[in-house]
């Protein structure tokens, strides 16, 4: 899926449907992403795992583990598969505009 | 986009072996399972059950006798006879689980505790706890059930079985 359309914007991402450029990524795309992904409405809760995800990304070039995430965030472990339900790495990942996350934890 | 192959919806982990190494790989594939939103099973059984039972599973150890890959710090295959020297399988333990914490994999319990709070589901095997001269409160809290193997079976009804 390497081109689609989101609020009148050509948005290119690569081939696991993740952002392909993290520039391009802002508020409002991330609430379209999150619709994709089944979240109808990002909560403050959702904000703060996103803004500490992209955080992280910045300082570390890969997304955190969700051992970390649960630790430095303050949404623990049944929380973040609340608000990310089906896989909160990858989901969570997406709607921040990052990459695939590299880890396995 | 992905491949066309139907997507693993369950998996049903079968952890058999008691030391270390022998119960993380069945940890990391549970956990792994729930990140990518894979409904999960963790059935402990035989020596297995020592990661679940309570006063024994931050103790688990790593076996440095009879194991042929295993190396030293720096690379080189370990003598049988080195690995049988006191002291070696506690010094290959912390080894091991410093190498882990590096790479943020947590300790038994509290990982135990994350797939449980993932969704994840942890039963014991009943026989293997007869065998064992175990009870129930023998077990640590977060275990969900005692399951004989027609139980598990049912469990794990369509989905992936796997076995450590």
């Amino acid at each position: 899926m390497p081109v689609k359309e989101i609020l009148g914007k050509m948005i290119e991402f690569d081939d696991d449907g993740h952002l392909k450029n993290l520039n391009e990524w802002n508020e409002e795309i991330a609430k379209e992403l999150a619709k994709e992904e089944g979240i109808a409405e990002l909560t403050d809760r959702h904000w703060l795992v996103i803004n500490y995800m992209r955080q992280e990304y910045q300082k570390v070039g890969d997304a955190p583990s969700i051992r970390k995430l649960t630790k430095e965030s303050g949404v623990d472990t049944k929380e973040l598969y609340q608000l990310f339900p089906k896989g909160p790495a990858k989901k969570a990942a997406k709607i921040a505009g990052l990459p695939k996350p590299k880890g396995c934890i | 986009m992905a491949d066309q192959q139907e997507e693993i919806k369950k998996v049903s982990i079968i952890v058999s072996r008691g030391s270390l190494d022998g119960v993380y790989p069945g940890l990391i594939l549970a956990n792994g399972a729930r990140m990518e939103g894979i409904e999960a099973n963790l059935f402990f059984t035989f020596f297995g059950l020592d990661a679940i039972v309570d006063k024994r599973m931050d103790k688990l150890s790593i076996v440095t006798v009879g194991n042929a890959a295993m190396r030293l710090p720096w690379g080189q295959k370990m003598p049988t006879w080195l690995g049988t020297i006191p002291g070696m399988a506690a010094f290959a333990t912390w080894m091991m689980k410093k190498e882990m914490e590096k790479l943020d994999v947590p300790p038994v319990r509290e990982f135990l505790q994350m797939i449980k709070d993932s969704g994840g589901e942890i039963y014991a095997c009943k026989l293997a706890m007869d065998m064992f001269h175990l009870k129930k409160e023998d077990l640590w809290e977060g275990v969900s059930e005692v399951l004989t193997v027609g139980e598990f079976y049912q469990k794990a009804a369509g989905g992936t079985v796997l076995f450590t």
